[in-house]
């Protein structure tokens, strides 16, 4: 089955720093996510894996290169357009929430949509309907601190897909969980990209995750060093290990 | 959800609230009261002005306020003035700093006023107690109630001497302050002549009262050409003139407007530090709205919302301060005005203040890498 990739990112380079301090973080680098998979971009501390997703999720410009969101190259664009993009196509899960601490979980979810201009009735029956399918449909009143952190990351979550956006990028978002809360939200993350077609691409180091992907991809040192994928027919989390399976990069 | 998140984000330190609803507070009662003295010393200073019924003033030349006339003017300028076209009547009142010796000894400086209330030229207003035929008694004068103490009388019936003559109190002003401290002590116009031993002709002003129908400023024009040794001043330029006497060659008004000034800085500084630290500390969840697609737009909408809710609750909070110390000031000596076009300045001003010091707020959130959401 051919998918029309929704994000091509096509040798990137970024280059931190400068002078004697400069760093070369991604060194060409070429990835495309296409719907309905749940990528995992693994690779050891300071790879580049974090440097990757945020050009990817339009948070930071690449030094050279080219990066396609759906359809729209986004070289050149300015701060508020990168933000546009992100607003139309993007949704981010992060490794340490990121929720607001004084807005209870209804009210989180509620402000990713009023950035994007939906509010009153519309905003509060979505958040509603996205927080009963992470599971939260008990919790819609309950502010961060008295979520565990797995609820937290499940609240993360639905604002990430409230606004139906066409990738969800995640930032490690099991590293702060304990195991059973990690295969919950990516058990999750999983579902959110089969069911409702989404990219999903998740940074991780976590070897728990891996049951759950469609594809690997490694990194290390800047560069892309192998993909492996998941056989058809095989159903998450039938998996453990995608390593010892097909590498199409060396 | 700006509001929501504004409003929460507030109350979410309450120290931090509370320290700049107190800054906001003191700089608005300090504002209201600079202000509100200002407003009241204004209102003292012309307020005889504005009783008077005038269209224009003939003063002596160069006189600097109501108090200031002297007693140069005689019926030859009056005789002018009525010679004039378009002026329908020229009422003389007179002005004039006296020494007021009290029945139990000591003395205090009063301003006389002599004026024919048949006239109407310029009448006593706010009379509490007694009439205007009661002050047209042989010796009869209204002094102001609040006054009675420093000029060691009583109240009505009590006599005293005024410059070179005995005076009797007929009747009773309530609110009629004096900005120079020295009461007004209201009587006729010819009791006032006796008191300072004046020719029957001498007055301090006139009172002119233009015909219906007539230009103003052409009259005036042919008043002033007509009177080489006066002055003709319209209300307003009389009002102006004594305004600018009393308030800025005196040094007093600078002083209100200074303290008005400084209060709105401090205000300005203490919001603005709060707020700045406010973002500081919400700094990674607005580089999360950020990174989750919001506008800079819709930030810097957070951050004055912040600022609007500060202000709102920061002005109510010092405006009902201000005015209980405007009702405990009603019978002082310099009582503060606040009017319904004060308190909506004064409401501009705090939210100006507040926008003003959510500058630095929104610069620093300006420069937010959202990028930063990653490295928590």
């Amino acid at each position: 089955m051919t998918t029309t990739p929704v994000l091509v990112a096509e040798n990137v380079v970024k280059e931190l720093g400068s002078g004697a301090g400069l760093v070369i973080a991604l060194k060409g680098v070429s990835l495309e996510l296409v719907p309905g998979e749940l990528t995992l971009l693994m690779g050891p501390s300071g790879s580049g894996k974090t440097t990757l997703l945020s050009i990817l999720g339009c948070i930071m410009a690449p030094t050279s290169g080219t990066l396609t969101i759906a359809g729209q190259q986004i070289a050149g664009l300015g701060p508020e357009e990168l933000a546009k993009i992100r607003r139309d196509h993007i949704g981010f899960i992060f490794q340490s929430y990121n929720l607001f601490p004084t807005l209870n979980a209804i009210e989180n979810v509620r402000i990713a949509l009023d950035v994007r201009g939906i509010t009153g009735f519309a905003a509060t029956s979505r958040a509603e309907e996205v927080l009963r399918d992470v599971g939260l449909g008990h919790r819609l009143t309950n502010y961060p601190g008295n979520l565990s952190g797995g609820e937290q990351q499940r609240v993360a979550v639905a604002r990430a897909i409230a606004s139906s956006p066409d990738i969800v990028l995640a930032d490690e978002p099991t590293a702060a969980l304990d195991s059973e809360n990690g295969h919950a939200v990516m058990a999750l993350l999983s579902r959110i990209a089969k069911e409702q077609q989404r990219s999903v691409l998740a940074v991780t180091h976590d070897p728990r995750t891996l049951g759950y992907a469609d594809r690997v991809v490694r990194i290390e040192d800047g560069k892309i060093v192998g993909e492996e994928r998941r056989p058809e027919g095989l159903n998450a989390p039938e998996i453990t290990d995608l390593t010892k399976r097909r590498k199409i990069h060396a | 959800m700006i509001l929501t998140l504004a409003f929460r984000n507030l109350f979410h330190d309450r120290i931090r609230l509370a320290v700049t609803l107190i800054g906001i507070l003191f700089s608005i009662v300090l504002v209201a009261v600079q202000l509100g003295l200002y407003l009241g010393s204004s209102r003292m200073i012309t307020a005889n002005i504005d009783h008077a019924n005038a269209d224009l003033w003939v003063t002596a030349y160069g006189a600097k306020s109501f108090e200031d006339g002297g007693l140069l003017l005689t019926d030859r300028e009056r005789h002018q003035a009525l010679a004039t076209p378009g002026i329908k009547s020229v009422v003389p009142i007179l002005v004039s700093f006296a020494e007021w010796r009290k029945p139990e000894g000591g003395s205090t400086r009063v301003v006389v006023i002599g004026s024919d209330f048949d006239d109407n030229g310029l009448v006593p207003w706010s009379l509490s107690e007694g009439t205007l035929e009661d002050i047209q008694a042989p010796d009869a004068i209204a002094v102001d109630k609040s006054y009675l103490n420093e000029l060691g009388i009583s109240g009505i019936g009590d006599t005293a001497q005024a410059a070179a003559g005995r005076v009797k109190v007929r009747a009773l002003t309530e609110g009629v302050r004096s900005f120079t401290q020295s009461p007004y002590v209201y009587t006729t116009l010819n009791r006032a002549r006796q008191l300072f031993g004046a020719d029957a002709d001498r007055t301090t002003f006139f009172l002119v009262k233009l015909a219906p129908g007539a230009d103003a400023a052409q009259v005036k024009a042919d008043l002033s050409s007509r009177l080489e040794t006066a002055e003709v001043l319209s209300t307003e330029e009389f009002r102006d003139r004594s305004l600018k006497q009393w308030l800025f060659r005196t040094g007093a008004g600078i002083a209100l407007i200074g303290g008005a000034l400084l209060g709105s800085l401090v205000g300005t500084v203490i919001v603005a530090q709060t707020l700045y630290s406010s973002t500081k500390d919400h700094i990674h969840e607005f580089a999360t709205l950020r990174a989750l697609g919001s506008s800079a737009g819709y930030i810097h909408k957070v951050i004055l919302a912040q600022a609007g809710l500060s202000a709102v609750i920061g002005y109510l909070l010092g405006m009902s301060i201000a005015l209980v110390i405007l009702y405990l000031s009603k019978g002082s000596a310099l009582p503060l005005v606040m009017t319904p076009g004060l308190a909506f300045w004064l409401f501009a001003l705090t939210v100006a203040m507040c926008a003003i010091s959510a500058l630095s707020a929104i610069m620093k959130v300006t420069k937010i890498d959202p990028a930063t959401v990653f490295s928590r």
